[in-house]
């Protein structure tokens, strides 16, 4: 039955409403980025059947495009038999194309309501970002396992010392942060599937091809150089590079390549934590 | 006291003022009801005491905190049922229980217990480690019901929250919206087109239209203020808004509202 009058009972809540939260510290602001990327995580243990799909592109670039410029010989890298050079290069690839769709996932949960019932937790708007970031870390780490079987099994010389996987695996997660922020940008920016899917197009190809996964900086024409001086995907792949493969080196220095990633998601993780509450809108 | 305060709250969209000066109060135990047609800012109104959507100008006080300059504290002490299903299909009802008490900070060693009560609270306990994808459009209005108390918020806002549902699984929401607020003194803010649901469960209502309050006061007085107690609530709403309910909508809330159902099955 229902009642008219106001019910005059104290809140039985209110007493351990405010006190016991744990959403203030540092530890708080954390394990709420972490809770969004165990979110991820036991989303892909229910569905795996993307980290097979997902695994065609690398086959075809390391097994056909691949295959073929290492008969050729057009490519100088050096010491390092083509297939080598560009394994490390790959790996990034399938790191950027997991991590620039993220944005079609946020408008996804944007279409949802799943993006207005994070934003109405008290999760800083900066910890909801980066939790965003590391889950494409999660959905990025297991691919580089595929990547890692494709390259070995095409005969890859694999660096398999416990600190070098180590080192990948960190630049995997950056890469993945970096590039899904720029994603989330665009997506709060454009706001709908269709519009979207295009510029997922247009900055992907870009960042791949004005980079060094597939050939050397060195043979590309100057304005080519200086893009991909600029472009973080290069950075990314100068590290893998050193660390992935046997007799594989960096030309930057793998501190350069960190400090260029780290400072690239500082930069976007900060202009994403502005515009993402705009999706609510 | 009231735990809801608004003081000329304004919103516009370019030329569109959504909600144009609106002034209410709503007491703390309150179940309170905005009612309008699709379009009369309804929406608007919840974003901005949600904290989502900023004002144009005027102010809004939840809990006693400004939405905007204590935005951070006011998400402490409410809960949000959003209009659309926004639990997540591939997880579990547990899961979705246990990320959302993580990011509320319910402290761990309260967290299974929460949970727990929660799901029990919603009839749900059966049902916690099956996919949400599965479940019924009632069980899912259900676990976001859940999912929204886990915090122990004073104050609960609903954006339409049976749009979609069959009248038995309404029936159950109801309950369940009534029980939180005589049970745990909760504060209830909800929006509704359904003359029904705003009748059988709030203790007053306002009736918006284009951005304004056209009437406000308890179910009963608002019959007898248009001289006919025995009037429906929807016969008092189309006295005050000047239109029939159903009509109105424009195209974007009306996909909307197909997919929330579609999703709902």
């Amino acid at each position: 039955m229902k009642s008219r009058e106001l019910d005059a009972r104290p809140h039985v809540w209110v007493e351990t409403a405010a006190g016991a939260r744990e959403t203030g510290s540092v530890a708080g602001f954390l394990r709420q980025s972490v809770a969004l990327a165990e979110m991820e995580l036991r989303k892909l243990l229910h569905d795996p059947t993307e980290l097979l799909t997902r695994t065609i592109q690398p086959v075809l670039w390391l097994g056909v495009f691949g295959q073929v410029f290492t008969r050729v010989r057009a490519i100088p890298t050096g010491q390092l038999p083509y297939l080598d050079f560009m394994a490390p290069g790959v790996l990034a690839q399938s790191v950027l194309f997991i991590a620039i769709f993220y944005g079609i996932a946020v408008i996804w949960e944007r279409d949802l309501g799943i993006v207005h019932k994070l934003l109405v937790t008290p999760s800083p708007r900066v910890a909801l970002v980066l939790g965003k970031a590391l889950s494409a870390g999660v959905r990025a780490l297991p691919q580089a396992g595929m990547v890692y079987l494709l390259a070995r099994v095409l005969g890859v010389r694999i660096n398999w010392q416990p600190g070098a996987l180590a080192g990948v695996a960190v630049t995997v997660l950056l890469g993945a942060a970096a590039f899904s922020t720029l994603s989330l940008i665009a997506a709060c920016i454009v706001k709908t599937r269709e519009r979207f899917m295009g510029i997922g197009q247009a900055l992907t190809m870009p960042l791949f091809f004005a980079s060094n996964a597939v050939y050397p900086i060195s043979i590309m024409p100057g304005w080519l150089k200086t893009l991909a001086h600029i472009n973080p995907l290069t950075y990314e792949v100068d590290a893998m590079r050193a660390m992935m493969v046997v007799g594989g080196h960096s030309l930057y220095g793998i501190g350069l390549d960190f400090m260029v990633l780290l400072a690239t998601i500082v930069a976007l993780v900060g202009l994403a934590s502005r515009l993402y509450p705009n999706l609510a809108h | 006291m009231n735990i809801i305060e608004t003081s000329s709250l304004t919103r516009r969209f370019g030329d569109l003022t959504a909600v144009d000066g609106l002034n209410l109060s709503v007491a703390a135990g309150e179940v309170f009801g905005l009612l309008g047609p699709n379009g009369a800012g309804k929406t608007t109104v919840i974003k901005m005491l949600t904290t989502l959507l900023p004002p144009t100008s005027g102010q809004a006080k939840v809990a006693g905190f400004d939405v905007q300059r204590r935005a951070a504290r006011v998400r402490e002490e409410i809960g949000y049922v959003p209009q659309l299903v926004s639990v997540d299909g591939t997880l579990t009802g547990y899961e979705n229980l246990l990320i959302f008490a993580k990011l509320y900070g319910v402290p761990r060693s309260d967290r299974q217990a929460r949970i727990a009560a929660a799901l029990e609270f919603v009839g749900l306990g059966e049902a916690a480690h099956r996919q949400v994808g599965k479940y019924s459009g009632g069980m899912m209005r259900r676990l976001e019901i859940a999912l929204a108390m886990l915090h122990h918020p004073r104050v609960l806002f609903l954006d339409e929250p049976t749009v979609g549902l069959d009248p038995l699984a309404r029936q159950a929401v109801w309950q369940h919206v009534r029980s939180l607020a005589h049970e745990y003194g909760m504060t209830i803010f909800l929006t509704t087109h359904l003359m029904e649901e705003a009748d059988s469960l709030c203790h007053r209502v306002a009736i918006m239209n284009l951005g304004r309050v056209a009437a406000l006061g308890p179910p009963e007085e608002l019959k007898s203020s248009i001289g006919r107690p025995e009037a429906t609530l929807d016969e008092v709403f189309a006295h005050y808004t000047g239109h029939e309910l159903d009509s109105g909508g424009n195209y974007r809330e009306i996909s909307r509202t197909r997919r929330t159902a579609a999703r709902l099955g």
